[in-house]
């Protein structure tokens, strides 16, 4: 297992007298596939939002750890800025960009790694061509890891619930992460679509990137994750290996009641 | 479509703004001769305004929401009827450039062809066409809706009255300066408004429109107040004086080279990383945070943009009627810019400058009505969104066609 790539402690988000996650910790290693796990309304969403810019913690550190880099505190950054640092996520109500045809939206994701502007626009400099170019380029080829390429001029509303699940993790693919945040990639998806979704994070996990996944489907989560997190009521009630996980008294007591 | 019930709450909200605003405009006391003038037809005013209004944001809410679904719409109803016959030429390079030629060809010899009052007209009409070519970059592409466009196009046509009054700088440095103020406008009048969405942003950029108006009726010494500026000089030619008439004509021609530019431009920005960057911000703007695009920064490029050419045109407004006050920058212009965008279809450039043309050439050939005109336009207003809410040219927009054989390219 490589080293510490994300450390989060203490986190905190508190919507008036609801506190969605309290001292919630967490760490992720490079390469590995870790599993958030819960009931429904335990926050797990919401710590993905923490994580990710669009709440700001009421407490907590988000640390973020890249080889080479000095440690960098996300807390407080906009959504688009943490994208950049290298986090990228989908959502578990899709949002994909429906009036978009499958391509655009993955192009869009090429957005923080390019820069042509006005200028560059207006006068389609040889630059800029180069990297329209490039972002088409890049945006097919990942169309393809995905498998989505025989649907590449289609519009995104078009495509079945499974397909528009797998475009999202393309179009966050496209940002160019070194984390993938998941957030319930397997909801609505038929047994066989599971199985390509468990193949097709492996393969990305393969490609050397790190994935924090949510996930309700057990039978998935036991079979990738390398670790689990379980939260209940905004806490985090237990960690450790699916092996762990699964006899652990406090998870099964969350699960299934009293 | 817009429903009858649309239309219903519409004039609820006409009847709440008559009834708000009754005490204000229509009893006007005169204290020295003690009596009380009933203004009615203020309320008469108020009611159309309003209703109109209403109808404008309502189709703008409409067509946003038709352009976030048009692509659910095709797969239900096949493509033929979503495809209009524009669409189609305008696909086709075959019959778009001899069109296209056609119609450029025609603009450069309509002064021979029509007298000076025609051209004047005319002239009139393709501002117009810019400034909704202008508005479509905030409203149609970034789906901001902007009712205080007119503050932009003031502010181009200040610029160049007070820079010449002042330091007698002519009109082709007041050009790109003139530019310049209104696109710094944009982004100072964009930060406060870059949180709110949909309504609120339509009444606060109103409100915005209005008080730069204000400022500039009651700031005597800045702005020579309500009696505003006189003997603007027309552009020069090369130095010399132009006479009237051909100086008509040299401003004609620069606006339909201010056009050609605004279309070209405003092309380009559609296909580009900017351009697709604002369709997915009106799509969604958390998503759009979250694939890393700046919010902050594309919305107020939108602002920038759109105010740039509204500059532009206000300069040249300056210019052609030597003479402005703040009563030519009135909500109502912003309400015109507006309709233009939405009649033509949002977001599509064809329907904008259509609706231009409608909207401005038809009440001048029609100046029997003149005093009626406000009804006429709030009664073409709905009959066109009952009958075509998606504007005269619906925008279906050109996406990036992939072609995996050849590289790149586009569509
Ligand atoms: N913006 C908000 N304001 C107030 N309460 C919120 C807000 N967002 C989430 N909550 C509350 O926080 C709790 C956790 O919600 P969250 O969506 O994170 O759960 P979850 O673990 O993702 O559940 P699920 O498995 O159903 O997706 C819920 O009780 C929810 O009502
Ligand atoms: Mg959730």
């Amino acid at each position: 297992m490589g080293e510490q790539i994300l450390n989060v402690t203490g986190l905190s988000m508190h919507f008036g007298g609801i506190h969605a996650v309290d001292q919630v910790d967490l760490d992720i290693n490079q390469g590995e596939i870790v599993a958030l796990i819960g009931p429904n309304g335990a926050g797990k969403t919401t710590f993905f939002n923490c994580l990710t810019g669009i709440y700001n913690p009421t407490f907590g550190d988000i640390t973020l750890h890249r080889s080479g880099k000095k440690p960098a505190r996300l807390n407080g950054l906009k959504p688009n800025q943490v994208t950049t640092k290298g986090m990228a996520r989908t959502f578990q109500n899709i949002r994909l960009f429906h009036n978009m045809t499958v391509l655009e939206n993955v192009m869009i994701g090429r957005h923080c790694r390019t820069s042509s502007f006005i200028a560059g626009a207006i006068f389609r400099t040889k630059h800029n061509r180069r990297e329209e170019n490039e972002i088409i380029e890049k945006s097919y080829s990942i169309l393809e890891k995905v498998g989505l390429e025989k649907y590449v001029n289609d519009h995104a509303s078009n495509l079945s619930y499974g397909a528009q699940r797998r475009l999202e993790i393309a179009r966050a693919l496209a940002t160019d992460p070194f984390l993938l945040l998941l957030d319930e990639p397997a909801a609505g998806m038929n047994p066989q679509e599971t199985k390509q979704l468990d193949e097709l994070i492996c393969r990305i996990r393969d490609d050397g990137l790190a994935i924090l996944l949510i996930e309700h489907d057990m039978k998935l989560v036991m079979s990738i994750s390398d670790r689990i997190f379980v939260m209940d009521y905004g806490k985090k009630i237990a960690q450790g290996t699916p092996l762990e996980v699964r006899e652990n008294p406090a998870v099964i007591k969350a699960y299934l009641g009293e | 479509m817009i429903s009858l019930e649309e239309f219903k709450r519409s004039f609820k909200v006409a009847l709440w703004f008559m009834f708000l605003t009754f005490p204000l405009l229509v009893i006007k006391v005169n204290p020295i001769e003690r009596t009380v003038l009933w203004k009615w037809e203020n309320m008469a005013f108020v009611g159309i305004g309003a209703f109109i209004l209403s109808v404008l944001i309502r189709a703008f809410f409409i067509q946003k929401e038709r352009s976030r679904n048009s692509s659910k719409n095709k797969r239900r109803f096949g493509y033929i009827g979503d495809e209009p016959l524009v669409q189609f030429i305008l696909r086709e390079p075959k019959y778009l450039y001899p069109l296209s030629g056609g119609v450029l060809i025609f603009a450069l010899l309509f002064p021979a062809l029509f007298d000076t009052y025609q051209t004047n007209i005319m002239t009139t009409a393709l501002m117009y066409v810019v400034l909704g070519l202008g508005l479509n970059i905030v409203v149609g592409l970034a789906g901001l809706l902007d009712l205080g466009y007119v503050a932009f196009y003031l502010v181009g046509a200040y610029s160049y009255a007070l820079l010449n009054y002042h330091f007698d700088i002519g009109f082709w440095m007041a050009l790109p300066i003139g530019a310049m103020l209104a696109a710094l406008f944009g982004i100072v009048l964009g930060f406060p408004v870059l949180r709110l969405r949909g309504d609120y942003l339509a009444i606060v950029t109103l409100g915005f429109g209005e008080i730069i108006r204000l400022v500039m009726e009651n700031w005597n010494a800045f702005s020579h107040g309500p009696s505003g500026i006189s003997n603007i000089p027309r552009p020069g030619f090369f130095g010399m004086d132009l006479s009237l008439d051909s100086a008509i004509l040299y401003i004609y021609y620069l606006v339909v080279a201010l056009v050609i530019i605004t279309i070209f431009v405003v092309n380009r920005l559609q296909d580009s990383r900017l351009g697709r960057a604002w369709i997915a911000l009106r799509e969604d703007e958390i998503a759009c945070q979250a694939m890393g695009i700046d919010k902050t920064k594309t919305k107020l490029t939108a602002f920038a943009l759109g105010a740039t050419w509204a500059g532009l045109v206000g300069v040249i407004f300056a210019a052609k009627t030597t003479f402005i006050n703040p009563a030519s920058f009135t909500f109502l212009e912003s309400a015109i810019i507006l309709s233009i965008v939405v009649l033509g279809g949002m977001g599509s450039i064809l329907g904008v400058i259509f609706g231009a043309l409608v909207l401005i050439l038809l009440p001048e050939y029609l100046r029997v009505f003149s005093e009626y005109r406000m009804l006429a336009f709030g009664g073409i207003l709905v009959v066109m969104m009952v009958f075509r809410p998606q504007g005269l040219i619906a925008n279906v927009r050109r996406t990036y066609q992939f072609k995996k054989s050849t590289k790149g390219g586009d569509s």
